[in-house]
């Protein structure tokens, strides 16, 4: 195994050669934002929360999908990085329709967390409103596009781990949206096992149990990365 | 010194922040002796927002054409314009009209597709308020000083807020005990 040292915040820091900046980071007890990055998937770098400095390196790299390298000097705290965070969620904040008082994840939401860590109290982007749709055709669960902030992090667990690959990204910019089956209904599409990784990898209200209402959901990401562990490592660990 | 001219308003919102501010309770009473309240639908008789107001707590987001003359006459009169819960800060609920289009889709739904009796458009120029085309955060319409989320905010967040504000210092709006939306 070779290893690379580097500094994260003036942190010197030795991790496995391949390791992304997230891993060498949280192995030297540094935390940065992420949203969608799920521990057990693989990552893609979509929510552009976990933005890094380098030296050297004139933009900014995504800390989940940029591999360390030797002597790198990664900063993770500057104010330029906090502006740029808080305003990421402005953005997505405004992009979409997040109403925080009457959605199934009120008090357990990771965008809605991560407004409290980014320090937003407001958004200084005019909300978009968009008419996005809202699909219950399937038995048990439903998704209401409003709330995504495609993360694809239901994509990535159906794919990865329950294998079925039930959902896609369709189109690009505003018009970008997750897609169930061939864009059909999600209760007709017969490749789901309706496992509910999906919903518990989902981090704000968008895929939810039916039934649920204002502030019922409780998803447990947690539970994914432990399926992966266990199914690789036979070790069933919390 | 003068006592700080204290003043709340209530446009689209459903009330909830200014009964939220009503659970602070017998702080109030501490409230009310540090404050002159100058205009507020819980607090005070006055039907016209006055001049020099130092505070003003904003509940609700801008819906209609009064809601538009009295936010300009908010900010226009006023040392430090408080966006008080959701409403005011992203215009939260009331804003879910927005997603049907303009304000004439919205009144053809409520009153016509849906109403039982006499259906029609109300129309009484100059008594009821016309509705803007969109429901806005305040700070979209004028500058905010200080933006308080919530839905409600809770009295304690309320307190906080106010409290600094009655020493002549700036709040501190930061972590989940002040700004946590929803
Ligand atoms: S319930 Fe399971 S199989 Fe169905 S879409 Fe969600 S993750 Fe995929
Ligand atoms: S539905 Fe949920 S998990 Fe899927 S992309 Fe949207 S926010 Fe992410
Ligand atoms: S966590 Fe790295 S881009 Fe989303």
């Amino acid at each position: 195994m070779s290893v690379k040292t580097l500094t994260i915040n003036d942190t010197p820091v030795a991790v496995e050669a391949g390791a992304t900046i997230l891993e060498a980071a949280k192995q030297a007890g540094i935390t940065i934002p992420t949203l969608c990055h799920l521990e057990g998937v693989s990552d893609v770098g979509a929510c552009r929360l976990c933005l890094v400095e380098i030296k050297g390196i004139n933009k900014l790299l995504p800390a989940c999908v940029t591999e360390v390298a030797e002597g790198m000097e990664v900063q993770t705290e500057t104010a330029k990085l906090r502006e740029y965070r808080k305003m990421t969620v402005e953005l997505l904040f405004s992009e979409g329709n997040h109403v925080c008082s009457v959605c199934v994840a009120n008090g357990a939401c990771e965008l809605q967390d991560m407004a409290v860590t980014v320090g937003m109290d407001h958004s200084r982007f005019s909300y978009r409103f968009p008419d996005r749709p809202i699909d219950i055709s399937h038995p048990s669960f439903a998704i209401d596009h409003n709330r995504c902030i495609l993360c694809t992090r239901c994509v990535r667990v159906c794919a990865e781990i329950e294998g079925a690959h039930v959902w896609d990204v369709a189109n690009r910019g505003e018009k970008c949206y997750v897609i169930s089956g061939l864009d059909q209904p999600w209760g007709e599409v017969n490749a789901c096992t309706s496992c509910g990784k999906c919903v518990e990898a989902c981090p704000t209200g968008a895929i939810f149990h039916k039934g649920e209402t204002t502030g019922e959901k409780t998803s447990d990401p947690g539970l994914l990365d432990f399926l992966v562990t266990a199914r690789k490592k036979q070790q069933w660990i919390r | 010194m003068d006592k700080i001219r204290f003043a709340t308003v209530w446009l689209a919102g459903c009330s909830g922040c200014h009964m939220s501010f009503l659970d602070l309770d017998e702080w109030l009473l501490e409230l009310a002796a540090q404050v002159e309240v100058v205009y507020s639908p819980v607090g005070c008789d006055l039907k016209i927002y006055p001049e020099n107001v130092d505070v003003c707590l904003v509940e609700g987001g801008i819906a209609n054409e009064d809601n538009l003359e009295l936010i300009h006459l908010v900010r226009k009169n006023t040392k430090t314009l408080i966006s008080f819960g959701d409403c005011a800060v992203t215009a939260n609920v009331p804003a879910m009209r927005n997603m049907l289009g303009g304000a004439e889709p919205v009144l053809k739904r409520a009153y016509l597709e849906l109403g039982d009796l006499q259906r029609q458009l109300p129309h009484e120029p100059g008594i009821v308020p016309e509705l803007l085309e969109q429901v806005l955060p305040v700070h979209e319409i004028v500058p905010v000083d200080i933006f308080m989320p919530g839905c409600p905010p809770d009295a304690n967040r309320i307190r906080a807020t106010l409290e600094p504000l009655l020493k002549g210092e700036k709040p501190l709006m930061q972590g989940r005990e002040m700004i946590k939306f929803g």
